[in-house]
């Protein structure tokens, strides 16, 4: 840590204005005073063998989000299975099976409950035991704690008790919450980054108190005492009351001196700090909410299903008993041939007893129309997409080797019907990373390279024109040209060899010192000392390259320092009132290394939007540099400071509608009287003891930062993950909402919501921001009546829109956001949000990110998908219908509360549009046709009872029964689950608007629902009368017997068989060696099984002894019966699915055609133009924009020929 | 031997195994192994792994098992500083491809093309017209004679005192019928007797037998399911052989067919199931207790001969599925000329009053298909004919609003491009 050591020397408080101001000593010295129920935390600091028993014993460190333990894992896991209620009722038949009342044997009741349960029990297991493992890899992580006589030693962060005292490194986590006691700087303050807990980029400063200072090594804690009364636990990640006893004196404590478990430590050597809340106390942890447990619509939907199924099983079991009790009382003393029974099942003289036990009976013995296996099946069939969505490898991040995960299977299909994608920004859509990309000096624009927005909207509008090629074929070549010049060029590849991070700036008139050579070459001198001197960065010398890389509070500052050592102007070194620059103004020189006094640093905050330093140089002139927004710096230009504002504000706004981030950058030079009385007077501001200091010190600052002179501007690139901007674009198409929700500022937002084309020029924003005046008044009423006119205003100006392309963004700041979503306006801002086709929330909290995703859920009734990253997305992301955590990048916490996890933003297309397709076609089609075959099997137990006098006696044995379900229909219907395609996947690429059909639910409609309920009914009643009829009374074959029945039930059972069997195979599209064998497979089984059941001992078998080879198979009415009542129970679907296909196809089956006779290959054009229309009507992404430039140039275009020629005109229109 | 089909690869052989178990347990019976292990790497490789496994356990012969393997997690470890460049471990992370796991598998994509539907219908029109044509006419060659004789064989004096005329011992039970045959019957030629209104499909009555004590005569006692037909007076060292409802309510009615003055000889054998003579009714198991108890039930059965000869009984207890049913009653080894005229004298025993059943005598001939079965040819030919007739309106339909196959026009965007 050696430059740690020289970075000590710096006492950065006395060169930052704003951001460490010490606080007067006197207006908070007094310790808090507080008493009673919230405040009884003691934490006795060095001495946690204290905190070892009651009452002081708090919770370790251990963090745990696992569902169950191995205590807990029985019974809890038993509960969730029978929350399902389809498992009550097979548990309730299971028990009663044990009893007479049971039409069928207790085995076949219980064996497959048991299977199902245990099936799904152990797949519950073993994604604990995943949970667990990720616990433990946090839990496993090491930090250097005191283990007494001044001695540190490492240790997990589990055993970290409340009161250790722990040494934290650079770049480490904080593994609880600590009090900061002192750090490798003099005055105590350190840098931490909080992206985890609040996405906010910008490093914050830490300061511990004056008292703790002296304890800055490790030997000073040998004798370290101190005790810290404050709050309990809770989640609030802002507040912090407490007081530390140290040295018989009592110090207040408040938020800057706590650091918080998840934030990171950032550009300090290292700081020591004492355990205050550990484990599920500490904030983050409190702000977690408990992993809730999510189901898809479709489950529900399907629990809707069960019941309507319960409510006919239940409606036939009552038709049941009363056909049997007036059977019971009428007729049974009739039949001789069943004398009065004992037992009351049976018993003629109480009918209704009889009906009223009979009910159970008729209850179990029609719940095969409740199919015991479909949850099973449902969950093996996700644990088999998750698992393709594991090993896909378009979805595999080269970069940091990690592929996409589904951590939890069961949402699979509901990635298939998103509508509205809400996402967190940095390291989401962003890398967090500045890349200087272009700037104008002096009314000059330079830099070569195009933004990746650019370039992406650049090969968007050339594939699009060659779309609408004949379109413009017509309007003449002339036009044609035109609109070509508006494309951009796009560079020759990646020429510099070496890529230095943070500066993709290209343009050799700039570069090796030939700047000089340009006009106005004064000017550029100071545009590069402004990117050389303005910031608050430290240089860090990296000894085997002699380079130096910087440590900036900012990544925006990192990328002007980096450009301006490039460009020349090498910061070397900063002393506590110099800057010392290594120059070089010509390539062939050596460069002079100049130093510059610093007089005042007047440093950014959000208010002030700006930055100045003022500077001596060696020639002794004063001079203000100032960076800043360039609204701000605008209004401050002196009046002959105007030369290049317009040339500046025309490229500021190119740069803008790139995606670029701008600053504008300006100075003033000082006269030396002039600066001194400035100087007095800031002083006087800066050790004011009066409250308003802060807002003195704006005023003095304020005064300085006037008459300045435009420089020029600069534009970084916030660099966006590879791919967002198509993925966003695919998405938009595909007709998803994506909704941004940041911790970052307004700014920042809004640049990048330029940089993801949710936002452009010609797109009317509409932001809902606190205004100056509404500060000062922070009386709540007038807020909110503020905000409900803004709000009404935006929604009465989106009604009056004529014009149909005519797209809204929506701003918001957390502020406001606080107010919109409180109970009374929520759904005011939700219409007015779903009105605009980009919504962008800034500033927002963990707390509010998540309200707004339950927003969004309830209000809209569609399903969500949250995106994020860090531990401040963990809400959200829990709390919308799917989360997806961005893996690969540090800290899990986002992964960990995620449902799936890809590694980058742009998989999420693939996520969606291909395997969430996919999912959703195959689970909506796999549970249609499972209540088509338990209807289609179940029923015919039915109608057989009408026959016996409603008694209860089942048609089939026990065995076909309890094969049915597990062996005999389940494989095929899995196999469609699993394998199942109705289009590849480039094709769902190639067609986002297939990705529709989920959203809109076409596939798990009522309608098609009830169709295949009806399809199940009708498939019954041809199997059960038909073969009634066939078998009724007379001989079956040649040896004269007649059919009884056994042979009556193992017809009826081979006919479900084969039409359920073939029903699949007409419901499928894809088969590969996989589905076929499955099939056959389970045809087959059954004869096999048949046989093999025949060959048993006559107890076990009973009737079924020899049945198929000695009745059945010789008899070929049985061989012709099964054809002809297969063919029959699939006619109807068939003649349905052939006229819907002709005269009514889906957008599938037309691409499946074109396919299927390759006219994609002979067409291309066609399949090019198909493919850019096959997308939603969307106000977003590049496309949009593209079509809006285009649409813009045919209105000037119409302008133009309408001059020209009337006639051309005519024909531009008409396209 | 070992035959195993891995899916996955995993390359780290020395993990520290956290946890490994392996428990003996019985699945029905069957021996089985499970095994249970855990391994863990922590920080660094960032590999765990828990495997399950279940296998057959018997001593001798193959052994099938069956494993799960976690796939390896993609947790990126530890403090912030080992994350910045890809390590050579997180390699092995990478999917491998195959076209399974890809879901690329080479597939067959059938579609409905109108030539398909086309085909289908008319193939299966051309399959099942002829086929319900040739049913049709092996039915029309049976012959069937039907006679009810229920109420025909109740003297006038009884008319509607069926009940006692039937318990009644005094009255003549003997009642002679005559049939004429329309056409030729060619021998075999089959008697039947069919009951109406019989629930032999009841659940009460057809639990109530004990195939264990029908086919093995140790078995005499196992009688549970019997009631009330279990025990002689409910004594439990008499348990009545064959026991049950099923068996005592044994249809007891006879047949003697005469053709003139010519008596025909019924032939009673074979018209049971082989299986149930051979096996399920024991040769060794002789009626026992049969039919004296107080309740009075129906046939009676010879105490000499062992159940597997009483062909009667097998058949009776092969119970029909539907309360209207057809049981074989014997064979006639003569062909019976058209126009002839048959006496069959029936000895009216068994009581179909008391639940207003009705009783035939049915003879009948056998075509390849078996007795006369007009409905299998109709519903055949029903079926083929609706086919044709879909397949013509699909040629109809498709004459008059043809599709082309794949045109982009009707994909949805082309069709409503307003409000996709």
């Amino acid at each position: 840590m050696a430059h740690g050591r020289i970075r000590a020397k710096i006492r950065r408080s006395s060169l930052y204005t704003f951001g460490c101001i010490r606080p007067p000593r006197e207006s908070t010295d007094e310790p808090h005073q507080f008493r009673g129920p919230g405040y009884s935390r003691q934490v006795c600091c060095n001495q946690p063998q204290f905190h070892q028993k009651k009452p002081l014993k708090y919770v370790s460190n251990y963090i745990s989000t696992t569902k169950y333990n191995v205590i807990t894992f029985l019974p809890k896991a038993l509960f969730e299975q029978f929350r399902r209620v389809a498992n009550v009722y097979f548990l309730l038949a299971a028990a009663l099976s044990l009893t007479p009342v049971s039409p069928f044997s207790a085995y076949s009741m219980i064996a497959p409950l048991a299977f199902v349960i245990g099936l799904s029990m152990a797949k519950e297991a073993v994604e604990n035991w995943h949970r667990f493992m990720q616990d433990m890899k946090v839990n496993m992580r090491k930090v250097s704690v005191h283990s007494g006589d001044g001695v540190f030693s490492l240790k997990p962060w589990m055993n970290i008790r409340v009161g250790d005292v722990l040494k934290v490194e650079k770049d480490q986590f904080f593994p609880a919450d600590l009090l900061l006691l002192s750090s490798s700087y003099e005055d105590g303050i350190c840098y931490v980054e909080t992206m985890n807990l609040d996405g906010e980029t910008n490093l914050k400063v830490k300061r511990s108190l004056e008292a703790t200072l002296t304890l800055d090594d490790d030997a000073a804690f040998k004798d370290f005492k101190g005790t810290i009364k404050c709050e309990d636990p809770n989640p609030n990640l802002y507040a912090f009351v407490g007081n530390l006893e140290y040295d018989r004196q009592i110090f207040p404590l408040d938020p800057s001196q706590i650091l918080l478990r998840d934030s990171k430590l950032r550009n300090t050597g290292h700081v020591y700090g004492v355990v205050i809340f550990s484990g599920h106390d500490s904030k983050v942890m409190q702000n977690a909410t408990k992993s809730p447990s999510k189901r898809s619509t479709i489950e529900k939907q399907m629990d809707k299903i069960i019941y309507v199924l319960f409510t006919l099983l239940v409606l036939i079991s009552l038709i049941s008993s009363i056909g049997f009790a007036i059977k019971t009382g009428y007729q049974m003393p009739n039949w001789w041939y069943m004398p009065q029974d004992a037992k009351k099942i049976y018993n003629p003289t109480r009918p209704f007893l009889s009906g009223c036990i009979h009910l159970i009976t008729a209850l179990i013995l029609y719940g095969y129309l409740i199919p015991i296996s479909l949850y099973v099946s449902i969950e093996l069939v996700k644990v088999l997409q998750a698992l393709f969505i594991n090993r896909d490898i378009h979805m595999y991040d080269e970069e940091t080797g990690t592929p996409a995960q589904a951590r939890t299977s069961n949402l699979n299909e509901e990635l298939g019907m998103v509508d509205t994608i809400l996402s967190d920004k940095t390291g989401t859509l962003t890398c967090n990373q500045m890349d200087f990309l272009k700037c104008s000096i002096a009314g000059i624009p330079y830099g070569m390279r195009s933004s990746e927005v650019e370039l992406a909207a650049a090969s968007q509008m050339a594939e699009d024109l060659e779309g609408h090629g004949h379109d413009f074929s017509r309007t003449g070549g002339q036009n044609g040209s035109e609109i070509e010049l508006e494309t951009v060029p796009t560079p020759k590849g990646e020429s510099s060899p070496t890529r230095i991070k943070g500066f993709s700036f290209e343009d050799h008139r700039l570069m090796n010192g030939n700047w000089s050579r340009e006009p106005n070459a004064d000017v550029h001198l100071l545009f590069f000392r402004v990117l050389a001197l303005c910031h608050t960065a430290i240089p860090e010398l990296n000894e085997e390259t002699g380079t130096y890389s910087y440590e900036a509070e900012s990544p925006d500052e990192g990328a002007f320092l980096v450009a301006a050592r490039e460009f020349g102007f090498e910061f070397c070194k900063r002393t506590q009132s110099s800057i010392l620059v290594r120059e070089q103004h010509y390539s062939y020189e050596e460069p002079i290394e100049r130093e510059f006094k610093i007089l005042n640093l007047l440093d950014f905050t959000s208010k002030r939007k700006r930055m100045s330093v003022i500077v001596q140089d060696e020639t002794g002139q004063i001079l203000l540099l100032c960076k800043g927004a360039d609204s701000i710096i605008f209004d401050r230009l002196a009046k002959n400071g105007r030369v290049y504002e317009e040339a500046t504000t025309k490229h500021l706004n190119d740069y803008g509608e790139a995606g670029l981030r701008t600053l504008a950058l300006a100075y003033r030079k000082l006269e030396e009287s002039e600066y001194s009385a400035w100087n007095d007077e800031f002083v006087k501001a800066k050790t004011a003891i009066t409250g308003d200091r802060e807002a003195m010190l704006e005023r003095v600052s304020d005064m300085m930062e006037r008459d300045l002179i435009l420089i020029g501007a600069t534009a970084v690139e916030d660099k966006l993950q590879q791919g967002v901007p198509q993925c966003i674009d695919k998405l938009a198409q595909a007709g998803l909402k994506l909704w941004v929700l940041t911790g970052d500022k307004m700014e920042t937002a809004i640049n990048i919501g330029f940089s993801c084309s949710l936002l452009r020029q010609g797109m009317k924003q509409i932001c809902i921001t606190t205004t100056v005046d509404m500060l000062n008044q922070d009386s709540k009423k007038a807020v909110k009546e503020n905000i409900v006119m803004q709000i009404t205003n935006a929604s009465q100006m989106i009604k009056l829109e004529k014009d149909p392309h005519a797209a809204f963004a929506l701003i918001i700041d957390g502020k406001m956001l606080s107010y919109a979503l409180e109970d009374d306006l929520k759904h005011q801002f939700l219409s007015l949000a779903v009105d605009c086709a980009s919504v962008i929330c800034c500033r927002v909290s963990p707390k509010q990110k998540a309200m707004v995703t339950r927003l969004v859920k309830e209000g809209t009734g569609k399903t969500t998908l949250a995106i994020g990253d860090g531990a401040n997305d963990v809400g959200m992301i829990q709390e919308a219908d799917i989360g997806v955590g961005i893996s690969g990048v540090e800290g899990m916490q986002a992964v960990m509360a995620s449902d799936f996890s890809i590694a980058q933003f742009r998989f999420l297309e693939r996520l969606l549009v291909v395997h969430g397709h996919w999912c959703y076609k195959r689970i909506a089609q796999m549970i249609c046709y499972f209540f088509y075959k338990n209807i289609a099997f179940g029923l015919t137990l039915f109608y057989f009872e009408a026959f016996t006098g409603f008694s209860g006696q089942s048609v089939y044995d026990d065995w076909y029964m309890l094969l049915f379900n597990v062996v005999l229909t389940s494989l095929p219907v899995i196999a469609l689950g699993v394998f199942e395609q109705d289009v590849s996947s480039e094709i769902c690429l190639q067609f986002p608007a297939l990705y529709q059909q989920g959203p809109r639910n076409l596939f798990f409609d009522w309608y098609r629902i009830f169709g295949w309920m009806g399809n199940g009914l009708y498939c019954s009643l041809i199997v059960f009368f038909l073969n009634i009829i066939i078998f009724y009374d007379q001989a079956f074959r040649v040896g004269g017997q007649t059919a009884d029945m056994t042979v009556v039930g193992t017809a009826m059972f081979t006919c479900v068989i084969y039409a359920v069997n073939c029903q699949i195979a007409l419901t499928m599209s894809h088969f590969t060696w996989i589905q076929h064998f499955l099939i056959g497979f389970s045809i087959i089984a059954w004869y096999v099984f048949l046989i093999l059941y025949g060959m048993l001992s006559p107890e076990l078998a009973g009737n079924a002894y020899k049945i198929f080879v000695e009745a059945l198979a010789p008899a070929p009415i049985f061989w012709l019966s099964t054809l002809l009542v297969t063919v029959a129970c699939n006619l109807p679907y068939l003649a349905h699915i052939s006229f819907q296909r002709s005269f009514n196809p889906m957008d599938h089956h037309v691409i499946q055609e074109i396919k299927y006779y390759k006219k994609d290959v002979e067409d291309r054009h066609m399949w090019t133009r198909e493919r850019s229309k096959a997308r939603q009507e969307t106000k977003i992404g590049f496309s949009a924009r593209v079509d809006a430039k285009i649409r813009h140039l045919r209105q000037m275009l119409q302008k133009k020929s309408s001059v020209l020629s009337p006639r051309v005109a005519l024909a531009a229109t008409r396209t | 031997m070992k035959l195993s089909l891995k899916l996955e690869d995993q390359q780290q052989n020395q993990n520290p195994i956290l946890f490994k178990a392996k428990i003996p347990i019985a699945v029905f019976g069957l021996p089985f192994l499970s095994a249970f292990s855990a391994t863990h790497h922590h920080a660094a490789a960032a590999s765990d792994k828990l495997s399950l496994s279940l296998r057959t356990h018997f001593p001798t012969g193959p052994s099938l098992k069956l494993s799960y393997n976690t796939p390896t997690t993609t947790a990126n470890s530890g403090a912030g500083k080992m994350d910045t460049s890809p390590k050579p471990k997180s390699k092995s992370k990478k999917p491998k491809y195959s076209r399974f796991t890809q879901q690329e598998l080479p597939a067959w994509k059938p579609i409905l093309t109108p030539g398909w539907v086309i085909a289908s219908f008319v193939a299966v029109a051309i399959l099942f017209i002829p086929a319900g044509l040739l049913c049709l006419s092996a039915s029309e060659r049976v012959v069937e004679i039907v006679d009810r004789y229920d109420d025909e064989c109740l003297p006038d004096s009884y008319s509607n005192k069926g009940d006692s005329f039937i318990q009644s011992k005094d009255t003549n039970k003997t009642c002679v019928r005559t049939m004429k045959v329309p056409r030729k019957m060619t021998a075999p030629v089959f008697i039947y007797y069919q009951l109406d209104n019989f629930y032999q499909n009841h659940r009460r009555y057809v639990k109530s037998r004990s195939d264990k004590q029908l086919r093995d005569r140790s078995y005499a006692d196992e009688t549970r399911d019997c009631k009330p037909e279990d025990n002689l007076d409910g004594d439990e060292n008499e348990p009545i052989i064959p026991c049950g409802l099923v068996a005592w309510s044994l249809f007891n009615d006879t047949y003697k067919l005469s053709k003139g003055n010519k008596v025909l000889d019924i032939n009673k054998k074979d018209i049971a199931w082989k299986s149930d003579t051979e096996i399920k009714f024991g040769s060794d198991v002789y009626p026992k207790n049969f039919q004296k108890g107080e309740l009075i039930g129906g046939g009676e059965l010879d105490e000499t001969k062992p159940l597997s000869e009483q062909e009667d009984l097998i058949v009776w207890m092969r119970t029909a599925a539907l309360p209207n049913f057809r049981k074989l009653y014997g064979k006639i080894y003569s062909d019976l000329e058209a126009n002839e005229t048959i006496t069959i004298v029936i000895q009216n025993n068994y009581n179909t009053y008391e639940f207003g059943g009705e009783k035939r005598v049915v003879l009948s001939t056998m075509s390849w298909l078996g007795g006369k079965n007009d409905f299998f040819g109709i519903a055949f030919l029903t079926i083929g004919g609706i086919c044709l007739f879909m397949a013509i309106n699909f040629i109809l339909l498709y004459v008059c609003k043809p599709r082309p196959l794949g045109d982009p026009s009707y994909l949805s965007w082309n069709r409503n491009p307003n409000g996709l």
